[in-house]
Formats: C-alpha cells, sequence, structure tokens
C-alpha cells in the first residue's frame, strides 16, 4: 500500500479524535420545539394511569367524609358543558386571537430584525429581547393595570374589557418569540441564495419575499405550533385577572357546590385533560411536520 | 446614475469590455486585493488561476458588486461599478455570475429556476421566459430535466441548471467562480464541456478555476494571482511551458507534478 506521509495507516490512536462537525445547524429558535417534543411522546397510558391514581387515592382518602367523590364527579358532570362551551371554548378563543395578533406582529418585527436600516434592527431586536425575556404574568400585569378600562375617540367611549386585555398582553411574548422565529428562518437560508437571487437582477426585497422567505416558511412552522401549544397552556394565567376562563369559571363552581375538598380533584384533573386532549394531536401533527420538513437534518 | 449612463454609452466594441484598474479590496485589517488590473475583451476567455486565498474568487465577485471595493474602478461596457449610485440592475444585465456551489432555488423547480430572472428582469412574457429557458436546457444538455427540483438532479446536472439560468439573462459577460470544485470527479466533464462549448460560440468569460486541461484548451488568456497580485498573465501556451516568475513556476509545479 502506498504510504501518504504524516498519516500512519497501521495504528490507532488513543488520543481524542475531532469528529466532523455539522455544519447545517439551524438556529435554536428555529427548532426550539422541545415543548411540544415532550407532550408528544408521552402516550394516552401514561395519563390515564396518572387519572386512575390520583381519583383512587383521592376516594380513599376521603372516605370517612359524608360527602364522596362520587357526589363530586357527579356535581362535575352537571358542571361540564358550562365549563366546556363557556370556560375552556374561551381558552382557545384567547390563544386564537393572540396568535393572531402575536404573529402579524410578531412577523413585521422579525422581518425589522433583519433590515438593512441599523436603527431600525436595533429598535427591533431590543423589542424583541424585551418580551422574549419577561415573565408572561408579569406583562399581564402591567398591561391590566396600566391599560385605561375604557377610551373616548371622538366622542365615543370604546370600553376595553379585560379579556381583551388580557389578550394584548399574552400577545407581547408571543410577537417577540415569534419574531425570532422569523429571524432565525430566514438566517438559516444560506447566503449563497442571497447571492444568486442578486445576480440575476433581483433586489433585495424582491430577493426576500420570492427565495428566501419562500424557503424559510416550512421551517417556521413546526417552532410556531410549538408557540401555540405553549400559549394555549399559558391561557389559564388570565384567570388570576378575572377573565371568566376555564379555571376562574370552575373555581366559582366549586364554590357554588359548596367548596367540599373532594371537588378539588375531579375539577382539575378535568381542566388538565381538556388541555391535553387540545394540545396533544398539536404536538404529534408538530412533529410530524418537523420529520417531514426534516428541519433537524 | 447619469455620470455611469454617460460613460456607458460613451464605450464602443473596441475597448475592453470590462475593464479593472488598481483594484483594491480589503476584508477588515486583511487585504486580499493589492492593487489590481485587467482588461477583458468581447469575446475574450479569461481564465484565472493561483493558491487558495489569492485572491481570484474576490476579484470576480467585485466585477458582479457583489463584494465592493476600496480603491480603483471596474468598467463593465463603460459601467463604473465603484459607485455608491451604482445601477445594479443594468450592471447585472450585462454580467453573469455561476457559484461553486450552484445556488439553484431548491424551492423551485428547474424550468422556474431559468425564468424568474427573465421574466422580472427582462420582462419577458412567462411563455417567452419558457422558450427561451428550455432552449438553453437544450445548450447544457438536460432538455428532459425542466420540470424537476434541483434536489432530484446530479452535482453535474444542477451547476449545467445554474449555467443556462445565468445565459437566460443573456448577459454580456460570463464569471465562473470555481463551478466544479464541488463536483464529484465523475461529473466534473459534463460541466466543463459545457464551457467549452459556450467559449466556442464567442461568449466573453472570466474563469476561476483549477482545472488546468480546461483552461489550456479554452483560455485566450491565463491569469496567475498570488497574494491578492497579478504575478503573471499570459498566452496558455507560454504561460504553461515557460512560465516566467517564480512563484508561478512553483505553483505551476505544485499542481501538475502528481
Amino acid at each position: 500500500m502506498k504510504q501518504i506521509p504524516g498519516i500512519n495507516q497501521t495504528t490507532t490512536t488513543d488520543l481524542p479524535v475531532l469528529k466532523p462537525m455539522r455544519t447545517d445547524v439551524v438556529p435554536n429558535s428555529v427548532t426550539s420545539t422541545g415543548f411540544t417534543r415532550w407532550l408528544a411522546e408521552l402516550s394516552v397510558w401514561h395519563l390515564s394511569i396518572i387519572t386512575v391514581v390520583i381519583f383512587s387515592f383521592s376516594t380513599l382518602a376521603n372516605a370517612a367524609n359524608t360527602y364522596s367523590t362520587f357526589d363530586a364527579l357527579d356535581a362535575l358532570w352537571r358542571w361540564m358543558p358550562f365549563l366546556l362551551t363557556k370556560g375552556f371554548f374561551f381558552n382557545i378563543l384567547i390563544s386564537v386571537l393572540v396568535m393572531i395578533i402575536g404573529t402579524i406582529l410578531g412577523v413585521l418585527l422579525g422581518l425589522g430584525q433583519i433590515s438593512l436600516f441599523g436603527w431600525l434592527r436595533k429598535f427591533c431586536w431590543t423589542i424583541t429581547q424585551f418580551f422574549r425575556n419577561s415573565p408572561w404574568l408579569v406583562l399581564l400585569f402591567v398591561v391590566m393595570l396600566a391599560f385605561p378600562f375604557q377610551f373616548t375617540v371622538f366622542g365615543f367611549t370604546v370600553p376595553v374589557p379585560d379579556w381583551l386585555k388580557a389578550v394584548i398582553g399574552l400577545s407581547l411574548p408571543i410577537m417577540a418569540n415569534i419574531s425570532e422565529i422569523v429571524r432565525g428562518a430566514v438566517l438559516s437560508v444560506p447566503s449563497g441564495q442571497w447571492e444568486a437571487a442578486e445576480s440575476l437582477a433581483y433586489t433585495r426585497t424582491q430577493t426576500l419575499w420570492k427565495i428566501i422567505l419562500p424557503q424559510s416558511f416550512k421551517r417556521m412552522i413546526p417552532p410556531w405550533m410549538n408557540w401555540y401549544a405553549i400559549l394555549t397552556m399559558a391561557t389559564p394565567l388570565v384567570s388570576i385577572l378575572g377573565v371568566n376562563d376555564i379555571l376562574k369559571l370552575s373555581r366559582d363552581a366549586m364554590e357554588s357546590e359548596g367548596n367540599q375538598p373532594e371537588l378539588l380533584v375531579p375539577f382539575y384533573t378535568f381542566i388538565l385533560l381538556l388541555f391535553f386532549i387540545y394540545c396533544y394531536p398539536i404536538a404529534k401533527w408538530t412533529q410530524y411536520l418537523e420529520n417531514k420538513f426534516n428541519v433537524r437534518g | 446614475m447619469t455620470d455611469s449612463t454617460q460613460q456607458a454609452s460613451s464605450w464602443t466594441p473596441d475597448q475592453p469590455m470590462v475593464s479593472i484598474k488598481e483594484v483594491h479590496k480589503s476584508f477588515g485589517d486583511l487585504e486580499v486585493l493589492k492593487g489590481v488590473s485587467m482588461d477583458v475583451m468581447k469575446g475574450e476567455v479569461i481564465c484565472i488561476i493561483g493558491p487558495s486565498g489569492s485572491g481570484k474568487s474576490t476579484l470576480i465577485r467585485c466585477i458582479n458588486a457583489l463584494n465592493d471595493i476600496q480603491k480603483g474602478s471596474i468598467l463593465v461596457e463603460g459601467l463604473e461599478v465603484n459607485t455608491p449610485n451604482l445601477d445594479k440592475l443594468e450592471l447585472r444585465k450585462k454580467v453573469g455570475m455561476v457559484f461553486q456551489q450552484f445556488n439553484l432555488f431548491p424551492h423551485l423547480t428547474v424550468l422556474e429556476n431559468l425564468t424568474i430572472g427573465p421574466i422580472r428582469v427582462r420582462k419577458l412574457s412567462k411563455a417567452d421566459a419558457e422558450h427561451n429557458a428550455r432552449k438553453y436546457l437544450e445548450r447544457v444538455y438536460i432538455p428532459e430535466q425542466a420540470d424537476k427540483y434541483p434536489s432530484q438532479l446530479s452535482g453535474g446536472q444542477q451547476q449545467r441548471v445554474a449555467i443556462a439560468r445565468s445565459l437566460c439573462m443573456e448577459t454580456r459577460v460570463m464569471l465562473f467562480d470555481e463551478p466544479t470544485s464541488a463536483l464529484d470527479p465523475e461529473m466534473i466533464n459534463e460541466v466543463l464541456d459545457v464551457m467549452v462549448n459556450l467559449a466556442d460560440t464567442g461568449m466573453t468569460m472570466v474563469c476561476v478555476t483549477h482545472e488546468m486541461g480546461f483552461a489550456r484548451k479554452v483560455a485566450d488568456t491565463m491569469v496567475f494571482m498570488d497574494q491578492g497580485e497579478i504575478v503573471e498573465s499570459a498566452t496558455p501556451e507560454k504561460f504553461f511551458t515557460q512560465p516566467e516568475t517564480e512563484r508561478c513556476k512553483a505553483f505551476l509545479q505544485q499542481i501538475l507534478v502528481h
């Protein structure tokens, strides 16, 4: 065999070997679908087992009490239609509105982050970082307390209901995270694409809309859905501020049932199950799309 | 703007199509072009060779205004490239470029890759643009791949599509930035064949390449660059048989003797 100078072909080495590096790593924000990934890997069996354990434990613990778990389940059964149609539906409505507003603002902010104008880029970056790194509950409080409950334009008094403020409050962090998704996805398109388009006499705007965004769109979908699932889970936060979401209405229901401690487990388990049933398919779908688009290489 | 159009109108075909004078280019502290001058006549094929980091690619990217220059002048048919109010659209109608990594648009079919430029820039109708595109696909020997996506093609085929895409713009000069360096060895020839064919039809070409056989065959002028300077420039015959400078001799020694 022909010897290549400097390369020993007969012996192996004990020294650590530098493995070839992956160069196609996509920016973190694009692939941050960790939450839905975790959720999608839960099985229905896990959940059923957890539910059964919780129920039987509470039944045993309260065996001496006159108000039984069966009474509590009966109460839950009676309240269920109300909680679903008035409570949970409202959570979904909030999540959809927040997502629409957050996506529109987030896309604008994300595009601002890749603007050629330095001042606009810095401005959008600052907004993005600020709202990405703020606790959602604090943002909610700030919006709730800082916004007027009504304002007057041209003699018309427009009320601002609490739920609308809650939507605005939740839109801010969603906006910031979507801004990062957009920025990351655009930057993950190789620079050669920009250069090739430029060589074909495309302007920057034409390149962005015709070449870059169509390619990055696919990469944005899974993380976008991931944020939707996270957001939906976070909607009960608005109950703290008096918005009639499922959590608030459940507490009201339990109160009207006499605040029996046996009510707690069935009611809260019911809420958990509702969110699970809603979010689990989203998580599965996200995972499916992510594999399909092959974002992780 | 008015300045450059005036210059453009004063250009005549007997003048160099591309005229590069005393071009300086730095990336931060790193000076990559140290006063490069070169003329490209109409129909001339120039092959630029040299060790990596010698500034070959940067030079041709500067012609296409993908990199800006700090000092000097680049005239393309009388259009000054080194000016802040450069009409880039006008420049790109004159200059086409083929990249080492092909840079085809993966979300578009081959035909769409070939037509989006002409439709937008040369204002062709879709039908005309597609007719043209098929003509040029024929010329790069892959008319049957028109409706596929780039990822379904081999590297050699992709690079030929990239050449066709540039041809569709019907530019005056074609720049090739190491067009075969990213290809598997068995695909290099199919791309070089297309380029030889192109040179034979009288296209003005500036190629950065490592393919000496190809260069020797098609080049009217060989240019050897090292450390940001043009060290030697000669006809291929003289260049490969009697190089004048030591640096050039040493480089040819390294690549030709195995």
